[in-house]
């Protein structure tokens, strides 16, 4: 470690104002910081300093997306095999999925960090670590079929426009993660929907009926009961465990609840958004099965929150800091009005049933709305004090 | 939440942090031997513009003027011992850092007023705290400048429960000096037509001390700091709102009120605790204000690689080897600098390391319950990002972030409308301790208050 600490030491000066690389500045931070926590020294202000740094929250963040990621990346090979009729052990099963979701990875990666450290860069800034969650979450949402250009298409158009537009992170209004998802979404509904995009290797099956479909499309088709790739009724068990066709990381609600510890846990996520995000999509689908007239409606509102990508939604992406209230009791209403929306959009939209991306985006515009009223609220009660 | 409990006011506070920083000092008493140097920091009154009264060589007695302030000719800084005026140390643009005094052997005190407590008025006390340089004792919320003389407060709160990292126990420290406190509220109790607060630490059974003193209303403090900051205990006693100016005193300051108008000199011995990790015996000295460190701290630190603080590892101000004593300060702190490289850091599981978040591995395992903090700075500064974290550490009805902000925006309207009249720096220093972003809290809050200054002007 000494021997790498002298020898960055040695080449910092070229990244210097005034060195030969100067115009690499920002990366070579990056790639510094990476390798060591600076040695900088408090100079105003407290003397000493939490241990946390962005990095950190980041990674904790990455940790609690591992459970849903790994089991999406076996249930990628588990789909497949079950798709196809061959009996696979546990290893080449998830084998195959990790040769499926690896390279969605690192498309998103590459593409992602380039931008951030391009922009980093003629704005002279260090690099943001926002990108190393961002770049995660990307590919967890999409289908496991989706071709690579287009997950690199999305990639970009979501860290430019959804992000450094704005000014980077900490500063954007929209989740860049769903904006990349939405932007494939209506692109390229193609890929993103039907029934040949969720299941590994399913374009060269023939297939017939609900298969391949997501429980959520079969329902919006009111076929009847839900099957999966091989017409096996599907039962609430494998909703919940994940063994289910859907986005790479959406199906384990077993994983994503893992996840959901491991955020709340440590303080980073907002179990109050979350918990508010849930009570508001459990409470619409209630309402929705007292006037069910379609199968959709009447699926019980337990189950709606065990489909599709509103767990994922309620624990990765509406309690996302930035695009999220950043008050207290704006987080319950924000939490409370993404989640209505999701189940809104999901179970009466006729296009397409999936609710939570379009759920949580819209709420994401709403946030400052909420905000200006929670701080309103308490400039009123100062006011108050004043005149009594 | 305030409740009535055997006639003192029970305040119980959730939100708050107390850092398990180690190196509290042991509660015995040292008196130390006459310091080498005294000095007068200017830089320790916030918004004074200093105007000299002495020169280099000028003779002065422990209560003589060194310097004035332009916006307030009235307000007088005197020494707190009898010397020869040694140096007077300037910084960047000729700012003056400090006047040093070599002291006496033996102090000569200025002669103030001594009149019968019943008898004497409001405007000779407020003369006589003037001359003698203990005005500046006295500071005023809004902004926690030093008082107005021309102001009359609705309100004077004292705090005698600090509860910063490895704070000295007042309990401790006020317990010998029973008449002079008492009779620093007296004079207090003249300046307003209000009421006389004192917070004191409420987890234990009120002291004998407390129970005794007339001229006050006790308020028993229950909390996680900064439960003792003055500001906090204002907001849940009784709230300042636009217009309105409360005051507050340290209770060690109201000791030596006390004295000057039992007295008539102005003796600023004041006890102070010796804290620390790298302070090999960490106790209380009993000190002139003002003091150099050199004789606290010889043979008695473990390392050269330090930081000495006057004050608390939170809102101390960093002073050098042989630095003096701040003014409003009962504590110095030495803690390990912290300038080193650590590999990959970020990725560590971080069985030593303290977070406010559960993001280390010490935060699962039962550990040690102390920790030997440094001043690394465990990363580097990024935009806000994390929310709800900041209003954890902050127990008043306040949003600490979007004050912040509408600082950040010079948004004055914003500001005021945000609560900037209750806070001081201070309050938003555990926001600054457990921002992941490093957002340097108590600097925004510090440039808001300047800016609400000028523009009042």
């Amino acid at each position: 470690m000494k021997r790498l600490r002298e020898y960055i030491d040695r080449i910092k000066p070229h990244f210097d104002k005034g060195g030969k690389f100067e115009f690499l500045k920002s990366t070579f931070e990056a790639f510094e910081t990476f390798l060591f926590v600076p040695n900088k020294v408090t100079s105003s202000g407290c003397h000493i300093r939490d241990s946390i740094d962005l990095k950190r929250l980041m990674i904790i963040v990455i940790i609690a997306l591992f459970p849903p990621l790994l089991f999406g990346i076996w249930n990628t090979g588990y789909q497949h095999y079950m798709l196809i009729g061959e009996n696979k052990t546990f290893l080449e099963t998830f084998w195959y999925g990790f040769l499926k979701v690896f390279p969605i990875i690192v498309v998103t990666y590459i593409t992602g960090l380039s931008i951030e450290f391009f922009f980093a860069q003629i704005r002279n800034h260090e690099v943001n670590e926002g990108f190393l969650v961002t770049g995660l979450l990307i590919p967890l949402t999409l289908p496991v079929n989706i071709p690579l250009w287009m997950v690199a298409v999305a990639t970009a158009f979501s860290v430019i426009f959804a992000k450094e537009v704005f000014g980077g992170t900490g500063m954007n209004i929209f989740n860049p993660a769903l904006i990349a998802r939405a932007f494939l979404f209506f692109a390229f509904p193609s890929e993103m929907s039907g029934d040949k995009a969720w299941i590994a290797g399913i374009k060269d099956v023939a297939i017939d009926g609900n298969t391949g479909a997501t429980i959520l499309a079969q329902a919006h088709l009111g076929n009847g009961d839900f099957v999966n790739a091989v017409q096996k009724p599907i039962t609430t068990l494998d909703m919940f465990i994940g063994t289910i066709p859907g986005s790479i990381g959406e199906t384990s609600k077993l994983a994503i609840l893992i996840g959901a510890f491991i955020l709340v846990f440590s303080g980073i996520g907002s179990l109050k958004t979350m918990l508010s995000f849930i009570t508001g999509g459990f409470i619409v689908a209630l309402l929705m099965n007292f006037f069910a007239v379609n199968a959709l409606m009447s699926i019980p509102a337990w189950q709606h929150l065990l489909l599709g990508g509103f767990a994922f939604g309620a624990v990765y992406m509406i309690t996302d800091p930035v695009t999220s209230a950043q008050t207290e009791r704006g987080k319950i209403i924000y939490g409370f009005l993404g989640g209505v929306l999701a189940m809104i959009i999901r179970i009466l939209n006729p296009a397409y049933p999936e609710g939570a991306m379009l759920g949580i985006l819209l709420a994401n515009a709403f946030a400052p709305l909420i905000d200006y009223f929670v701080i309103q609220a308490n400039i009123n009660r100062r006011l108050k004090r004043l005149k009594k | 939440m305030i409740k009535k409990d055997n006639n003192f006011n029970t305040i119980k506070i959730k939100k708050g942090l107390n850092i398990p920083i180690s190196g509290e000092a042991e509660k015995v008493i040292l008196k130390s031997e006459l310091s080498c140097a005294y000095a007068l920091k200017p830089v320790d009154f916030f918004g004074v513009i200093p105007k000299l009264f002495v020169d280099i060589n000028t003779r002065v007695k422990a209560g003589s003027c060194l310097f004035i302030d332009k916006n307030n000719p009235r307000v007088k800084f005197t020494s707190p011992v009898s010397g020869i005026v040694k140096e007077i140390n300037r910084g960047e643009k000729r700012q003056i850092l400090e006047i040093v005094i070599e002291p006496d052997k033996e102090i000569e005190y200025e002669r103030f007023l001594i009149k019968d407590i019943e008898k004497i008025t409001r405007d000779e006390i407020v003369d006589t705290l003037l001359n003698s340089g203990l005005w500046v004792a006295i500071r005023q919320r809004p902004f926690d400048i030093i008082a107005n003389p021309d102001d009359k407060p609705r309100e004077i709160f004292i705090s005698a429960y600090d509860t910063a990292p490895l704070a000295p126990d007042y309990d401790f420290i006020l317990s010998n000096y029973f008449n002079e406190f008492q009779s620093g509220i007296n004079i207090l109790k003249k300046l307003t037509d209000g009421k006389i607060h004192l917070a004191i630490n409420g987890t234990i059974p009120v002291l004998p001390f407390y129970q005794k003193l007339i001229n006050v209303e006790i308020h028993r403090i229950i909390g996680k700091h900064p439960v003792g900051n003055v500001g906090v205990q204002i907001h849940h006693i009784n709230p300042i709102n636009k217009g309105e100016v409360v005051w507050h005193v340290n209770p060690q300051h109201v000791v030596q009120i006390g004295n000057l108008f039992l007295k008539g000199i102005y003796e600023a011995t004041k006890i102070i605790a010796l804290t620390g990790s790298e302070v090999i015996k960490p106790v209380y000295y009993k000190i002139i204000a003002g003091a150099s460190i050199k004789e606290l701290i010889e043979n008695n630190i473990k390392s050269e690689k330090v930081r000495y603080i006057s004050g608390n590892v939170l809102t101390g101000r960093k002073i050098y080897k042989n630095g003096f004593i701040g003014f409003y300060d009962s504590q110095i702190t030495i803690i390990p600098e912290g300038n080193y490289y650590e590999f990959m850091g970020w990725l560590s599981p971080g069985f030593k390391k303290y977070s406010f978040h559960k993001v280390f591995l010490s935060s699962i395992l039962p550990r040690k319950k102390k920790y030997n903090f440094d001043t690394n700075m465990h990363g580097g500064e990024r935009p806000f990002v994390m929310t709800g974290i900041y209003e954890k550490v902050f127990p008043m009805d306040i949003l600490p972030v979007q004050l912040a902000k509408s600082i950040l925006a010079s948004d004055i309207d914003m500001m005021e409308k945000l609560g900037i009249y209750e806070v001081a720096p201070e309050d938003f220093a555990l926001c600054e301790f457990i921002c992941p972003s490093k957002i340097n809290f108590q600097e925004i809050i510090r440039n808001g208050i300047l800016l609400m200054l000028k523009e009042l002007k």
